[in-house]
């Protein structure tokens, strides 16, 4: 029997002008990378809203990657650098709340980088798929125990409106 | 304002401190005009009246209903859902309602661990008998029931529809009557919108702009504030620039950082995630472990300061269950 692999759900953002080509460069390369990705493509790194990425955990994703230019290279000056405190931010707010320091992950790529991109995104998956589904809407979920004490309400409040004036 | 056919009012207080019902009574000589617009048919703090009185009423019978407190209990949720039915037009009155508030930092644990700690290790806690609430006890007379306390609090919109949101901790009184008379002249927004502003704390604030270069944030009893200069710039980590105005930018006025209680301005999604974009752009180092410092030794709870009224409506709601002793049926 094959046993179920755990295959995660990660998000990337990746700016248009490097790290965007070099996940292009991987794929006219013959580079193979996990499938596991899905691909958004931003104008720059400092385009990512860090409501992006609360907003990716909350509707399923078990990961997530933001890639820009190298540092002093980003076509917008110095979004990046805005983009690498971001993340900063983004880790600590996210370690509070409980999620791994793993499922995020910022990553300098040039277009000429197809292959650390590629491996850069497999180290990511492996890492994710071991800390296993985060599955974050989980969490809000009240065991069906709320409509079962509602009812209860409803019915003690029939009971005492049955009583005679 | 016509007293030809009188309005029924409802308010409500649900989980929240009380002070959004005090607001209200903050129009002063106003509330008197209100009388004379709407019967009012519940308000717990300064009206005798029962649910079942509620209960009986005809759905849609009730003009308006201003709904403070965030939901946390199955009672609360019942009272959400009667109102709801009940009323025309339901109001989220205050940041308890609309975003979750203070009874929503309660989202960074769960019915477990806060019975816990009530219950059992606060030092003024006297419980020989481990004596905790139970949905359902036993007596000679029959069975009595408590309502149900959930792990997460949840804002009102998660409860039920929501048709207008007055946002505030609480909201200030002038904005109140504002929207009592946007209601009673029919000169509403679109359904589903705050009724407010659409600018921010600091589009009110007096003190002075230039450039934010910030080497390390400062706790509010670090330093005693310039009176002229953006607090921002001084270290302080001043919200005013995520949250919407409405109170008249009251706290940096006179010294005291914006802690956001007035709720995300117009177009923000998630407080937290503006304030990060924010406060990530006015640091003043590209040195990732400078950078890491800067927000480790300035930042020490970043969901208490990003996410102090909003926990509840943000994208993540709460901390993780994972690694919170379970609470299991509470029964
Ligand atoms: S353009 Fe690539 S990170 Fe800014």
């Amino acid at each position: 029997m094959v046993d179920e692999r755990f295959e995660p759900k990660i998000v990337a953002f990746l700016c248009n002008w490097c790290s965007y080509r070099a996940a292009d460069l991987a794929g006219t390369a013959r580079i193979k990378y996990e499938p596991n990705v899905r691909m958004i493509r931003v104008m720059c790194s400092g385009r990512v809203d860090p409501t992006f990425v609360l907003k990716a955990f909350a509707l399923g994703a078990d990961g997530v990657m933001i890639a820009g230019c190298h540092p002093g290279e980003c076509h917008y000056l110095e979004q990046n650098y805005k983009a690498m405190r971001r993340f900063n931010m983004l880790k600590h707010t996210l370690k509070a709340m409980g999620v791994e320091e793993g499922r995020i992950r910022l990553q300098w790529a040039s277009a000429a980088e197809g292959v650390q991109l590629a491996s850069a995104i497999n180290e990511m998956v492996d890492q994710v798929r071991e800390l296993g589904p985060l599955n974050w809407a989980q969490n809000w979920h009240e065991d069906g125990e709320v409509e079962a004490a509602i009812q209860r309400i409803e019915e003690e409040h029939a009971e005492v409106m049955e009583v005679p004036a | 304002m016509s007293a030809a056919k009188k309005g029924k009012l409802a308010n409500y207080w649900a989980a929240s401190c009380g002070g959004c019902e005090i607001a209200v009574l903050g129009i002063n000589e106003k509330i008197l005009d209100v009388a004379e617009a709407f019967d009012i048919v519940l308000w717990p703090v300064a009206v005798d009246a029962k649910v079942h009185s509620i209960e009986k009423m005809a759905d849609k019978s009730i003009d308006l209903c201003l709904f403070n407190g965030a939901i946390r209990t199955s009672e609360q949720e019942y009272m959400a859902r009667l109102l709801r039915r009940k009323s025309k037009v339901m109001v989220a009155f205050g940041s308890c309602a609309h975003e979750g508030c203070i009874p929503a930092l309660a989202n960074v644990s769960n019915r477990e661990e806060i019975f816990q700690t009530a219950y059992h290790d606060t030092p003024s806690t006297d419980n020989p008998n481990g004596v905790r609430p139970q949905t359902e006890t036993e007596v000679e007379e029959g069975k009595l029931y408590l309502p149900l306390f959930y792990d997460t609090v949840k804002t009102l919109d998660q409860t039920v529809e929501v048709d207008y949101y007055l946002p505030g901790c609480p909201p200030e009184p002038e904005r109140i009557w504002d929207a009592i008379v946007a209601i009673l002249e029919g000169k509403l927004p679109a359904p589903g919108s705050v009724i407010g502003a659409t600018t921010t704390v600091c589009d009110d604030c007096p003190r002075t702009r230039e450039e934010k270069k910030i080497k390390e944030f400062k706790r509010t009893w670090e330093i005693i504030p310039d009176p002229d200069i953006c607090l921002l710039e001084q270290g302080l980590v001043c919200c005013g620039i995520a949250t919407r105005a409405g109170c008249g930018a009251l706290c940096p006025t006179v010294g005291s950082p914006c802690i956001g209680c007035y709720g995300p301005n117009e177009g923000v999604e998630d407080f937290g995630a503006r304030m990060m974009t924010a406060l990530a752009s006015v640091i003043d180092s590209d040195d990732p472990e400078e950078i890491e410092r800067i927000i480790q030794e300035g930042i020490p709870d970043p969901i208490g300061t990003f996410y102090r009224f909003s926990l509840a409506a943000s994208q993540l709601r709460r901390k993780t269950l994972e690694g919170l002793d379970p609470s299991g049926a509470s029964a």
